[in-house]
């Protein structure tokens, strides 16, 4: 579909640089293109997923100067002179508590919601005004029951460290 | 596509003023909703808001509080004192989405999109908002209770930016905001209600039961009286002369006016119940 806009397009590429999982980048991005398609087809990033499309699943979650956004609601020139992290910039081990909790079935909302979930352990903070399913509230799943997921992201608050990769 | 990207208020109310066709583009939340197959919004002229930093910061004065024209529904919500003093602000503010929308959707926004469904609208109607915009023809202040005139029609011109929204501070003996919809995150609400009183008056503001949100002044003027309501039955007419609800899919008009008097009957029994 960006392709056919691409075509149309009486602008050409905009270049725009950014900071992703700690590196700069500088690219020519099409005006059309949502960051989650500047993701996945223009760097190879495809960890974040497509679910809905109107950010209603979560499954494209990425932080966007540190605070957890939808990919598919941000098109890619507003993150220039922005910080973006995917779930590519995670470790390993975030994944951990949600394998323990039976939080994992098919996967599909997996990225989104282990994204929002370090987010959380980064910000403990937003426990004393939030509810972890509320916080948790965007990314929805239609395996697993949400049990799973909330018990997962309590046990992660409680391990020692940090979910994220140095860089 | 054009994408235009001004580093300041004046540069960009110059863009929207040599072209009244460009769109204004904040947080993207509704202008960006199933993006790869609305191909002909990819045909526009959009003109990026997002850094526009003289628009973000959410500042107090003596006797208002100023939400900046790209303050966020986060913004809102983390700010204490915004929550003491304006508690509809930020349970509104919780109920739009989640943490991923809250961090990117703006009040302005929120106004300009002009759903009849929406959330922030209700709360900021309700403690008398007033919207200011500039163009470069200079600046103007409308009240947002009389901001819309129809459908999404509003009192906003295209070369005009909502950047301000100005909230008067007083104090509140009364205040509540409820949302009648299917779950309570990511819904868009069926009926809304928010409910005020203050030295100025109850204010009175529906959602989802006409084609904009509106005050409504008969139920206002019954609760002036101080009579106070016997049942739920008894706010029927008033709530009548009010609202034309929208009979969409959401559900029917006559489901919604008794869900909405219902509502006010019995946030208010709590407030009798009280002052008796
Ligand atoms: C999953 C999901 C759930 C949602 N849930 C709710 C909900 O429960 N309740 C609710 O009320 N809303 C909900 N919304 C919609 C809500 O996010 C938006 O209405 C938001 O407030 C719009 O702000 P924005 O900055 O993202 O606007 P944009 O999408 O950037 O713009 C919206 C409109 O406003 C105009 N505009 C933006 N800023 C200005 C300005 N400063 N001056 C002039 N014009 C301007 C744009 O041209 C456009 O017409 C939801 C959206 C999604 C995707
Ligand atoms: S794909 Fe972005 S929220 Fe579903
Ligand atoms: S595991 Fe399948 S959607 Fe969550």
């Amino acid at each position: 579909m960006n392709g056919h806009s691409a075509i149309r397009n009486p602008q050409s590429a905009i270049p725009i640089t950014f900071t992703l999982n700690g590196k700069p980048v500088s690219l020519g991005v099409d005006p059309a293109a949502r960051l989650l398609d500047t993701l996945r087809y223009q760097l190879a990033l495809t960890g974040t997923k497509e679910g809905c499309g109107e950010g209603e699943c979560g499954a494209c979650t990425v932080y966007l100067d540190g605070v957890p956004v939808n990919s598919c609601l941000v098109p890619t020139y507003q993150v220039r002179g922005q910080r973006v992290e995917t779930v590519e910039s995670l470790e390993p081990g975030a994944l951990e508590p949600f394998e323990r909790c039976g939080a994992t079935q098919c996967g599909a909302c997996t990225p989104g919601v282990v994204m929002t979930a370090s987010w959380i352990r980064e910000h403990p903070e937003l426990l004393a005004t939030h509810s972890i399913r509320e916080l948790m509230a965007g990314n929805l799943c239609r395996c697993t029951g949400y049990d799973g997921i909330v018990d997962s992201v309590a046990e992660a608050l409680r391990e020692p460290g940090s979910g994220k990769r140095d860089t | 596509m054009n994408v235009l990207l001004p580093g300041s208020l004046p540069e960009a109310l110059d863009m929207l003023a040599s072209d009244g066709a460009a769109i204004p583009i904040a947080g993207g939340t509704d202008l960006l909703v199933h993006w790869p197959v609305r191909v002909d919004a990819h045909d526009r002229t959009y003109v990026d808001l997002s850094r526009l930093d003289a628009l973000k910061p959410l500042s107090w004065t003596a006797d208002e509080l100023v939400l900046g024209g790209l303050t966020t529904y986060w913004d809102v919500i983390r700010d204490a004192r915004a929550a003491q003093e304006f508690p509809l602000l930020g349970n509104a503010a919780r109920q739009v989405g989640a943490i991923q929308i809250q961090a990117r959707g703006t009040w302005a926004g929120n106004i300009v999109n002009a759903s009849p469904a929406a959330d922030g609208v209700p709360v900021l109607m309700a403690y008398d908002a007033v919207v200011v915009l500039e163009s470069r023809r200079g600046r103007e202040q409308v009240p947002l209770d009389r901001f819309y005139s129809g459908y999404k029609e509003m009192r906003r011109h295209p070369d005009q930016l909502v950047v301000e929204i100005r909230i008067p501070r007083r104090p509140y003996s009364y205040q509540v905001f409820e949302k009648v919809g299917g779950r309570r995150a990511q819904a868009i609400a069926k009926v809304g209600l928010a409910v005020t009183r203050s030295g100025a008056g109850w204010r009175v503001v529906a959602a989802s039961v006409a084609p904009t949100i509106r005050r409504c002044p008969a139920v206002e003027r019954l609760l002036e009286t101080g009579t106070a309501i016997a049942s739920p039955e008894a706010l029927l007419p008033a709530v009548a002369r009010d609202v034309a609800p929208i009979d969409d899919i959401r559900s029917s008009a006559r489901y919604r006016t008794h869900v909405m008097a219902r509502l006010l009957y019995h946030d208010l029994r709590d407030f009798w119940g009280k002052r008796g």
